[in-house]
């Protein structure tokens, strides 16, 4: 066991940033502007991450899975150190960063360095996803700022009940959005592991009532990690957030947060996939995708709705760049990383 | 239970509109009264405005007490709380302008009574447009601004009113003493001021107004 849990260190760390980082696009406006208290968005994140993760977590795995089924520990490890370790660097340099891009981008390095076959077709859903995801997070964020301003101005609601009313809309957009960040992103901090160590584990089953399998104790470590990282890190993320990057009204930063969760629950739950398919209607496609470019494009969409005035080109642009130069940095220092490990530190890595 | 606490706000709000408006209103017709020499009935309206005054000072207390103790909105408590208490001011100029004339009991020459009469509802008018533009701010936010705008209106007529009054009352020859003449630019003056408060109120509510619009 003790040697599982070296080996998923470099997951945990992952998993770690991504909680001091990513929770604050879910909950930065509510807590920087005092609407709901660091504690309590601390405790229903770190729950509702969990509970996605273990819930719902499979779907978007399953396609990193398809990329790269890494077979060794070792290997697992490298990768997912390679990703943490582009992240951490493209963030020192202050280039935008994501961990869902680092996390493919190492994963290529992984197939480059072992000789595997790049699956094209997975790796073009996947690119597709990501330049989709913020054009999708834009327009429901847009369809939702005029059903909202619809509502508020027809229903002519107290300002001091309204209050009330948007502190439990944000509490609750909160809880939707950490519950779709742990579904969608926990094959960011786990799903290198999946092959190669989910079966080092034995079912839980908890009184009949429900069981946990290998993947699932996997992702329960790997939201725990996250949670770590929310409690310990992210209020100052939240704080900066809250007050300085983009500054939001109470109620758009709950459409901003409900439009990026909404896109990032659609890109992770297979219960959904499998329900539109019945029906004959077009699926997403289960894939890991960045919740800072989902809230930064949903950000995009209340501009426009609003007339177009704070559409910012340059942001754009830097999103772009983020989906070629992230994976490419992080897809080398995996090669060379597999490299060392593999003939410094003598491990199997494929 | 929110809700439960929302709507005692909301009451405790709607009341003290109410009672901002009703002051303007008995502000009115307390001076048309004075101007026309009744002065009984004067210092009858001079009392209920007091009494008006001091009850809105404890719905204000309770609206913060409610708000800070038990509903914790930081976002709008601040500019809430500022509103109500720059409507204050509203209401205890009303007041002070009404005791003002009550003790100082200014004679108010009949050339000039027609231009006060007009200037006390073009002042009144202003703080009612007001009452319409703080009740739009909690319901209705798109209206606001066409309620400000009749607000900045009626300021300005009552700004044109009171230089016409000072202007007869200094260069016209009804008036022998300058203290007298003195006295009239004083009490127009007086009453403008109530103007002067509803459109302070107003730019602060200009402002929050786009504060909490989407």
């Amino acid at each position: 066991m003790s040697t599982i849990i070296i080996f998923l260190s470099s997951g945990l760390f992952l998993g770690w940033s991504l909680g001091a980082n990513d929770a604050a696009n879910v909950w930065g406006t509510a807590v920087g502007t005092r609407m709901v208290s660091f504690k309590k968005a601390a405790l229903v994140a770190s729950i509702f991450i969990i509970l996605g993760a273990v819930i719902s977590g499979s779907g978007a795995s399953h396609t990193l899975g398809k990329l790269g089924a890494i077979n060794e520990l070792a290997g697992a490890f490298t990768v997912a150190l390679a990703a943490a370790l582009s992240v951490f660097w493209m963030t020192k340099a202050a280039l935008p960063v994501s961990t869902s891009q680092a996390i493919v981008g190492a994963i290529i390095g992984w197939n480059l360095f072992s000789g595997s076959a790049i699956d094209m077709k997975a790796l073009t859903k996947i690119l597709g996803t990501w330049v989709f995801s913020p054009i999708l997070s834009a327009v429901v964020a847009i369809v939702l700022y005029f059903v909202v301003s619809f509502v508020l101005k027809h229903w002519k609601i107290h300002l001091v009940r309204l209050d009330g009313m948007t502190r439990v809309a944000l509490l609750t957009a909160g809880a939707f959005g950490s519950y779709s960040l742990g579904a969608n992103n926990i094959a960011n901090v786990m799903g290198v592991f999946v092959h190669s160590a989910a079966g080092m584990f034995t079912d839980i089953s908890f009184g009949g009532l429900f069981s946990l399998n290998g993947v699932q104790q996997l992702f329960f470590i790997g939201g725990l990690a996250i949670a770590v990282g929310v409690f310990t890190y992210s209020k100052k993320v939240m704080m900066t957030v809250g007050s300085g990057i983009y500054e939001l009204s109470p109620i758009t930063a709950f459409i901003v947060v409900l439009s990026s969760s909404i896109v990032l629950f659609l890109f992770a739950s297979r219960g959904l996939q499998e329900l539109l398919i019945s029906n004959n209607l077009p699926s997403f496609p289960l894939v890991p995708v960045s919740s800072s470019q989902s809230i930064v494009g949903a950000v995009i969409g209340i501009g426009i709705a609003k007339g177009g005035k704070n559409l910012n080109l340059k942001i754009v642009g830097r999103i772009s760049l983020g989906w070629i130069a992230t994976p490419v940095i992080a897809a080398a220092v995996a090669f060379i990383s597999l490299f060392i490990v593999q003939n410094v530190f003598s491990q199997v890595v494929y | 239970m929110l809700f439960n606490r929302a709507k005692s706000i909301e009451s405790n709000i709607d009341k003290y509109l109410e009672n901002i408006l009703k002051s303007s209103l008995i502000f009115e017709a307390g001076l048309k009264e004075y101007f026309d020499g009744k002065q009984e009935e004067f210092e009858k309206r001079s009392l209920e405005i007091q009494k008006l005054e001091s009850e809105s000072d404890e719905i204000r207390r309770e609206i913060k007490y409610k708000l800070y103790k038990e509903l914790l909105i930081p976002d709008a408590r601040g500019d809430v709380l500022g509103l109500l208490e720059t409507l204050d001011n509203v209401i205890d100029t009303a007041e002070m302008v009404m005791i003002r004339f009550s003790i100082e009991k200014p004679k108010v020459w009949p050339e000039l009574k027609d231009d006060f009469i007009e200037l006390t509802v073009a002042s009144t008018k202003c703080v009612s447009e007001l009452v319409s533009a703080t009740r739009a701010f909690f319901r209705e936010i798109g209206k606001v601004a066409d309620c400000l705008v009749q607000v900045h209106f009626w300021e300005h007529e009552a700004d044109n009113i009171e230089e016409r009054i000072m202007r007869r009352a200094f260069e016209g020859d009804f008036i022998d003493k300058l203290s007298q003449k003195v006295h009239m630019r004083y009490f127009a003056e007086r009453i403008s001021l109530l103007a002067d408060e509803a459109e302070d109120v107003a730019d602060r509510l200009d402002i929050y107004t786009i504060k909490r619009s989407i």
